[in-house]
């Protein structure tokens, strides 16, 4: 099969897109504001993208990216710096490792794969932290923030669902 | 030229060993990433170039992202006010009377104290500067809690000055940029803050863990917190000055004490940085260096090392140049201590008579029988 056929994709639109959807979404959450007096939840969302760029096709590109944004989560949020970058390849691992198993199912399936992700990514941050601070985060919090995060599916369907099929060589 | 198009273009790679080589050059970086961090130390060149042009482009994204929830929130705190305005006053009367009451007996311990001190010469710890910020980005994840305030190198804060809210203490500053700084909260897994009960003087490491509630470790002594107890800072360490309030402690599920953070009882919007260094610093640096040297000859050089018995003084001989020299600096540097009692007590004299009679004191109001 020639290149041509293969229409390869074009990077900025499934990599850079999400990328920077991501970035403002979290700088969105970020604000100090408060509704009927409870703060607003943090969900890690560039776990969606994360999720779903392993499912559409490898890519050499896609861990950097993935770095870049746990970099970037770690800068914004004040976190020790690559905790997130570790934590959400870890993730990225997982899926790509079991890739040809998940591609096909059905979307509560995928849903449960998804959280699976989460919580695999979830407990690497946890293990991660615990080394570096020498301390353990309260698992209660961490519960929280894997349940924000798991909502989140829908995107990860979404973009899923836009470039599984646009590369014919990952079909 | 595309790349396909040039010399590279019939080169074919198997894209799924290639993927598995960028991940695993990616962890390798971010591992590199996290040993070499050091964020939560107090040394201000810890804190990086790169966070600190973050922080200098986040804080006034962060000011445009939450100026719709403000100006909502001030909103309805101005429709709240009208329509709650009566029970409000009702409210502040209550208070008010309560707070005439802690007038009267915050009055007369005051004196008292005044006084102890002047007779002890107890050297009180001066006032500490602080300036108010903003917070314009918070962050609430399980492995980092910390906030973004608008306040920074240009008004004189520095890595590890305390940060209160309106309530009690929040946190300590662990980065600074030009006009930002970055608080890390007393919850956050990295902030370890030295603590002591209030009540029973007990010491204590205040260590957050992600939750609302961070833990008391390192308790000891028999029984030495309950339920309700009041924490507050401790002062060890010289990073965080004595006394700030922390909040109450509780018992969390698995029996181990916790504390319910004062600063919890209302949004943090505004925050005050103290400008706070180390007390023993301020007060006894210079003056410690401020006194003549003593000479080079401080024995006798006719003196063997061997026979340690002084040389008997001839008389009419002036006395020994090392008892002179040693003795002319010791007043310079015991004198500042000693000054400050004695202006005080030029300001109030009550060494030199007794202490004038008090008028009566109030009676039920002035002597709560709580002193919490």
């Amino acid at each position: 099969m020639s290149l041509q056929a293969a229409r390869p994709l074009n990077p900025w639109r499934w990599l850079g897109v999400p990328l920077l959807l991501c970035i403002g979404a979290t700088i969105l959450l970020s604000a100090p504001i408060r509704i009927f007096g409870q703060q607003l939840p943090e969900p890690v969302f560039p776990m969606a993208p994360v999720f779903a760029w392993a499912l559409i096709r490898p890519s050499i590109i896609a861990p950097f990216a993935i770095l870049a944004m746990g970099l970037f989560l770690d800068f914004f949020w004040g976190g020790p710096m690559g905790l997130w970058g570790l934590s959400l390849l870890t993730g990225y691992a997982v899926v790509l490792s079991g890739r040809s198993m998940l591609t096909g199912q059905s979307r509560l399936m995928m849903w449960i794969w998804y959280v699976g992700a989460c919580a695999v990514t979830m407990l690497a941050g946890f293990l991660f932290i615990m080394l570096d601070a020498k301390s353990t985060p309260n698992l209660i919090a961490v519960f929280w923030q894997l349940l924000a995060t798991a909502i989140l599916y829908p995107f990860a369907h979404r973009l899923v669902d836009r470039f599984e099929d646009a590369d014919v060589r990952f079909r | 030229m595309a790349f396909r198009e040039g010399p590279f273009g019939d080169l074919k790679v198997p894209l799924t060993w290639t993927a598995a080589v960028a991940l695993i050059v990616a962890v390798v970086v971010a591992v590199a990433l996290l040993l070499a961090d050091r964020r939560e130390t107090v040394q201000s060149q810890a804190y990086g170039v790169t966070r600190q042009a973050v922080d200098t482009v986040a804080a006034p994204v962060g000011g445009w992202v939450s100026a719709p929830g403000r100006w909502g929130g001030q909103f309805v705190g101005y429709v709240k006010s009208y329509f709650f305005v009566a029970s409000e006053n009702r409210r502040l009367k209550t208070e008010l009377a309560q707070a005439r009451q802690w007038q009267d007996t915050a009055r007369k311990e005051q004196d008292l104290n005044d006084r102890f001190r002047v007779l002890l010469g107890l050297k009180v710890d001066p006032p500490i500067p602080m300036v108010s910020a903003r917070v314009v980005t918070e962050s609430r994840g399980p492995f980092a809690n910390t906030r973004l305030a608008d306040a920074g190198g240009d008004l004189k804060v520095v890595v590890g000055n305390p940060v209160m809210s309106e309530n009690g203490l929040i946190g300590r500053v662990v980065g600074v940029s030009s006009h930002v700084s970055r608080v890390l909260l007393l919850t956050d897994v990295e902030s370890k803050t030295p603590v002591m009960i209030d009540r029973t003087n007990a010491r204590a490491i205040l260590t957050g863990d992600g939750g609302p509630n961070p833990k008391l470790a390192y308790l000891r002594g028999r029984e030495p917190v309950k339920a309700g107890d009041r924490i507050v800072t401790s002062g060890d360490g010289g990073v965080i000055p004595r006394g700030l309030p922390v909040g109450v402690a509780v018992q969390g599920l698995g029996g181990e004490w916790r504390v319910s953070l004062d600063s919890d009882r209302a949004p943090i919007d505004y925050v005050r940085i103290l400008l706070f260094s180390d007390f023993s610093q301020v007060a006894a640096s210079k003056s410690l260096s401020a006194g003549p040297m003593p000479p080079v000859t401080t024995e006798d050089p006719q003196g063997s090392i061997i026979n340690t018995t002084p040389p008997a003084p001839k008389p009419g001989a002036p006395a020994a140049p090392a008892t002179t020299a040693t003795a002319t600096p010791t007043p310079a540097v015991a004198k500042p201590p000693a000054a400050k009692p004695a202006a005080a007590g030029a300001a109030k004299p009550p060494l030199a008579k007794p202490p004038p009679a008090k008028p009566a004191p109030k009676p039920a109001a002035a002597t709560p029988g709580d002193h919490r």
